[in-house]
């Protein structure tokens, strides 16, 4: 079991980085939301991996805790999992107002100086920025 | 109980409570601002006498205020001979500078301001006389860099002094930088970062391998700051400062601060070979150097600054040789150096002023203009020349006959030879100063008629010049001082006597030679100046503008390297970096033995891990189109939640599936308004380059998950499972850490939330102000929408399940302190169930029911969950206790009700708010995209059609 969720987290971790690298912004947000599952089983994985062992507690028997998994990376990933939206939705929202700003989601800045090299293809941000076009449903239909 | 010592920490807070004064008393005129700042000097100066006839006695006051004593960290004083010399020194100059600047300043010069940083200058300048710790002793010596730098740049429309501000804090800085590192090596070979211990281990220090990383450093931070050869061409670029500063900081404090150290440092530092090779040489150098460029100098404020260097020189080279003697002459010299230089400054700025100009070469013959000035310039530079019956010579005198028992490398003649020559050039610019500004014939080229200035002017400087005379005269008043700070300096019992006359002896021909020499010099000097024009010399600004703006270049080279501009260069560094750095400490340690045992694997695991890890590759095949990569995304989602089941963290489960819901819900909505396709924009080998450096990252990941989970080892979590029902009321361990035991955690975690959701709020708000508002407003449609846009199954099956969705919520929010579930869920699971109202029944139609702001759920989450916590202060115990009993109401059984449960419901209502408030802030960019609203909730209604059809049939 344990292997499978090391190799799960590393595929996430994988998975994650190689999208952050990207140069459009829904790219890195993708990324950032499997880096963000990645981050959360890894913390939750250092409870250690228990089946049928749920930190609920029945008999309130003391001294003997053998039964129940370690409660605390499941508090502390629990809210990390309600603040890692919180952070998704802010990026989203950034991204979003620069899309609608510069007219493309582009994430790095414009200008052949500060391009790396080997990126020459990079597309003319300024076609975008001029005619923006949203695909959503027209004003009003054909009626 | 009130001791004496308790008076060192009001005395070194004094001035940095009258800072504050100044800038509101402008306002009642300048005079009023001017003494204002006075008392708390004059107050400070009161309670330092009081304690000098202690100190005189060989007292030592001590006082400490403890912070952290486990780190050494306190903020103790400490009062001795040094101390008190230096103290009274900073605060009566400082008294007499606050009334020359009074009569200094024009009208047009903010001097509320100027006093302020004066005070705050002051302020640093006693906290590092008094300081016990050298961590507080470097901060106080780094606020002297910055008040410093506040004064300097004082007249801000000069570039040139901002430029000599800027300069004196980039050198000053970058001293102060070495010397904590000097510091910081030196607490810990003595284990203490108390002066008073490090003094005692001098001998422990010396003979410790750190000594000389410890003393280079410890010196640099010294020899910057007192303007010491190679770093003394910052203080004559600092006269572009007022002259009332440069008469303080340059003459008396600020300069001294790094001969003080030195002074202070002796006893632990001092008394080495390498010590005396270091610090007597470059005083020597220095001396010298100084003296001759200040022959060479035409304005007065350059000629006295480079005397200064040359005098500090002297001093260090003093400090150099590290002998009781050496140490005597240099307190004599503190002393009487301030006097006469002090005096010096001032008379500068009273010519500059009244003359309005400082040009040596346009001046001459003001002895008849402003009799007054002159006899106290002419006083004070005899001083400075070392004429006997003034002070500087007693002191000059001490220095050439210690010089010339000095032997360097086996040379017994080559210190007394050079500090003979720095004498005398010392001479030369000292009567130059005398005969070409106040003798020779009046001129009637001035820029401004000169006379004699207002008492206000030149009462600070006469009053000096009576010192200079009185010691001059009658030395043996100046002796118990001397005595008193010197002792403090060496550490041991000194007696010496001083004399004017010692009769015919080394010391006095060496300083014959000097006048003798000085005056042939003054006398070839128009012919030697012709020489010094045309000789090439090295510019010190230039060098400095180079060296600066090489650093700069060169940092600029590899910020762009780093961080050119695009964040996804920028994330591969951060990520390249962060794998090395983990294997560097992976090879650097030792990995312990794998202590458990695997657990199991049932046969149902490796169909999710496999639906997962496929949907992982699939997201990073196809994240360009983003709808595909949302479904696939959604997958993963899921799949984390089920194995959160499996594997005992239910709460995690529910968490983790409501967080998907929401987080699709937001990305959908956003995608509506981006590019549905991402570009192909970078190169396969690019592209290869990333994958690799994503596979390393994954594999270490992987493999630092699989090591944690097959190791055991200690946490504090037995703890939690044992008190959670018997201390925190329930038996939903997670919950209970959430709500209770880490419940300042959460407190926080929604607050952070909270806030997120507000910021996305008014960067909606401001994003349709701008351009991006209009943008969307005239924003094309491509696609063709569906022409049923509220289908009524949906609406209906929404509708239906509101109640449904809401009972399920406030059920999860019950049970949770016992059973899985709790706040975090049941608010996620509320904004679902609104959520889908909004989907399928409208923007406006859901609105139009909204009663409450979501600003103003936020706000009460936040309040209500403050308001639990502080209730416990009100039963006496800490924020955030909690406290739970059990009640019985009839028709239910045995119900439990906590003060957790409020703090829950805070957590409950944060979370709606701040969910709703993101999704809500995204619909409303639709409608500005010019979206139709619809008024009903179902835009298609079929009952209309059902109507229409009839009608048709009728007719």
């Amino acid at each position: 079991m344990e292997i499978l969720v090391a190799t799960a987290v590393g595929a996430l971790t994988a998975g994650g980085v190689y999208l952050i690298l990207r140069l459009r912004a829904f790219a890195v947000i993708l990324g950032m939301a499997m880096l963000s599952y990645a981050v959360n089983v890894f913390l939750f994985s250092t409870g250690r991996l228990a089946i049928n062992a749920a930190p609920i507690l029945t008999g309130y028997e003391a001294g003997d805790y053998s039964g129940y998994t370690d409660p605390l990376p499941q508090a502390l990933v629990l809210t990390a999992i309600v603040i890692s939206f919180g952070m998704t939705a802010v990026l989203v929202m950034f991204s979003l107002g620069a899309y609608l700003e510069a007219g493309d989601d582009r994430i790095d800045m414009d200008g052949p100086d500060t391009l790396p090299d080997g990126e020459a293809e990079v597309t003319d941000g300024a076609e975008d920025a001029a005619h923006l076009t949203i695909e959503i449903e027209p004003k009003e239909s054909g009626a | 109980m009130f001791s004496d010592s308790s008076l060192l920490p009001i005395i070194a807070i004094l001035p940095f409570l009258g800072a504050l004064v100044p800038g509101v008393m402008i306002r009642a005129g300048r005079t009023a601002c001017a003494s204002f700042t006075a008392i708390p000097t004059v107050l400070a100066l009161v309670m330092l006498g009081t304690l000098a006839p202690g100190v005189m006695d060989g007292t030592v006051y001590r006082a400490e205020i403890v912070w952290l004593p486990q780190l050494g960290l306190s903020a103790s004083f400490f009062l001795d001979g040094l101390g008190l010399l230096f103290a009274g020194m900073i605060l009566g100059v400082g008294l007499l500078i606050t009334l020359y600047a009074r009569y200094y300043l024009s009208g047009e010069d903010p001097m509320g301001q100027f006093y302020t940083y004066l005070l705050l200058f002051q302020g640093a300048m006693l906290g590092i006389v008094l300081s016990d710790n050298i961590l507080l002793l470097l901060i106080f010596w780094e606020l002297t860099s910055l008040s410093s730098f506040l004064l300097i740049g004082y007249w801000k429309h000069l570039p040139e002094g901002r430029q000599g501000a800027r300069m004196a804090l980039t050198v000053t800085g970058a001293g102060g930088l070495a010397m904590i590192g000097g510091m910081l090596i030196l607490g810990n070979v003595v284990g203490s970062y108390n002066l008073t211990d490090i003094l005692a281990a001098g001998d422990q220090i010396r003979a410790s391998d750190w000594y000389a990383p410890a003393l280079i450093l410890i010196l640099l931070g010294a020899f910057t700051k007192s303007a010491q050869f190679p770093f003394h061409f910052w203080l004559p670029h600092a006269m572009a400062a007022p002259t009332p500063v440069s008469a303080y900081l340059h003459s008396a404090t600020m300069v001294k601060a790094g001969v003080f150290l030195m002074a202070r440092m002796w006893p632990a530092l001092a008394g080495t070979d390498m010590w005396f090779y270091i610090v007597a040489t470059v005083g020597l150098v220095t001396m010298v150097l100084g003296a001759v460029i200040a022959l060479f100098k035409d304005d007065l404020k350059a000629l006295l600054a480079f005397s200064t260097v040359s005098h500090l020189g002297l001093l260090t080279m003093l400090l150099g040789f590290g002998t009781p003697e050496a140490a005597i002459a240099a307190v004599f010299h503190i002393i009487n150096h301030l006097t006469f230089k002090a005096a010096l400054f001032m008379t500068a700025g009273i010519v500059d002023h009244e003359a309005h100009t400082r040009d040596i070469k346009r001046l001459g013959g003001l002895a008849r203009l402003m009799p007054i000035t002159a006899t106290i310039g002419t006083v004070a530079a005899l001083s400075m020349a070392g004429i006997p019956l003034f002070n500087g010579f007693l002191s000059k005198e001490l220095m050439l006959h210690e010089a010339a028992h000095v032997t360097w490398y086996q040379n017994p003649w080559i210190v007394g030879a050079l500090a003979t020559l720095g004498s005398l050039f010392s001479v030369a610019y000292s009567l130059r100063f005398i005969f070409h500004v106040f003798g020779g014939p009046v001129r009637d080229d001035y820029p401004a008629k000169p006379h004699d200035p207002p008492f206000g002017l030149w009462a600070a400087p006469a009053f000096l010049c009576v010192f200079v005379v009185l010691i001059g005269v009658a030395p043996f008043l100046a002796q118990p001082v001397v005595r008193m700070a010197a002792e403090a300096v060496t550490g041991e019992e000194l007696s010496f006597y001083f004399k004017i006359w010692h009769g015919v002896n080394t010391a006095l021909l060496m300083s014959i030679a000097a006048i003798v020499g000085g005056v042939i010099l003054l006398g070839l000097h128009r012919y030697l100046d012709r020489l010094w024009i045309a000789a090439p010399r090295p510019e010190a600004k230039t060098i400095f503008d180079g060296l600066i703006a090489g650093v700069v270049g060169w940092m600029r080279g590899i910020t762009g390297w780093l961080h050119h501009g695009a964040i996804s260069r920028y994330l591969a560094v951060f990520v390249v970096a962060t794998l090395v750095v983990g294997v560097a400490a992976f090879l650097g340690g030792e990995m312990g033995q794998q202590t458990r045992a695997l657990t199991p694997i049932p046969p149902v695991a490796p169909l999710g891990w496999l639906l997962l890890v496929v949907a992982t590759v699939l997201v990073v095949v196809h994240h360009r189109s983003r709808f595909r990569a949302l479904v696939l995304i959604g997958v993963i989602g899921l799949m984390i939640s089920l194995g959160f089941v499996f594997l005992s963290a239910p709460d995690l489960a529910l968490t983790q599936i409501s967080v998907e819901t929401v987080t699709i819900l937001l990305l959908l909505l956003a995608l509506h308004f981006l590019p549905k396709e991402t570009p192909v924009e970078s190169s396969g080998g690019r592209r290869f380059g990333d994958a690799a450096i994503a596979i390393a990252a994954g594999v270490a990941v992987a493999g630092l998950a699989y090591a944690f989970m097959t190791r055991d080892f200690n946490s504090i979590s037995d703890f939690h499972l044992a008190n959670s029902k018997s201390g925190g009321g329930g038996t939903n361990v997670v919950n209970v850490i959430l709500v209770d035991f880490r419940g300042y955690d959460t407190y926080g975690e929604i607050i952070v939330l909270g806030i997120a959701g507000l910021a996305i709020f008014a960067l909606m708000e401001s994003l349709l102000a701008g351009p991006a508002g209009r943008r969307l407003r005239n924003a094309d449609y491509t696609l063709d929408r569906s022409k049923d846009r509220h289908p009524l199954m949906m609406v209906v099956a929404t509708r239906v399940m509101l109640p449904i969705a809401m009972m399920v919520g406030i059920f999860i929010f019950l049970r949770g302190h016992n059973q899985p579930g709790g706040g975090f869920v049941a608010g996620l699971v509320f904004s679902i169930a609104l959520l889908m109202q909004y989907m399928a029944s409208g923007f406006a139609w859901t609105t139009r029911r909204q009663r409450l702001e979501y600003h103003a759920l936020i706000g009460f989450g936040v309040v209500i969950a403050g308001l639990t916590g502080v209730g416990s202060w009100f039963a006496g115990r800490p924020f955030l206790t909690s406290s739970f009993g059990y009640f019985e109401f009839p028709p239910i059984e045995e119900f439990e009700l906590a003060t957790a449960m409020l703090f829950d419901l805070g957590v409950f209502l944060c979370v709606l708010g701040a969910v709703m408030l993101m999704l809500f802030g995204l619909s409303r960019l639709a409608r500005h995209a010019g979206e139709t609203v619809n008024k009903e909730p179902m835009e298609y209604d079929p009952s209309n059609a059902v109507a229409a059809a009839t009608t048709r049939e009728r007719r």
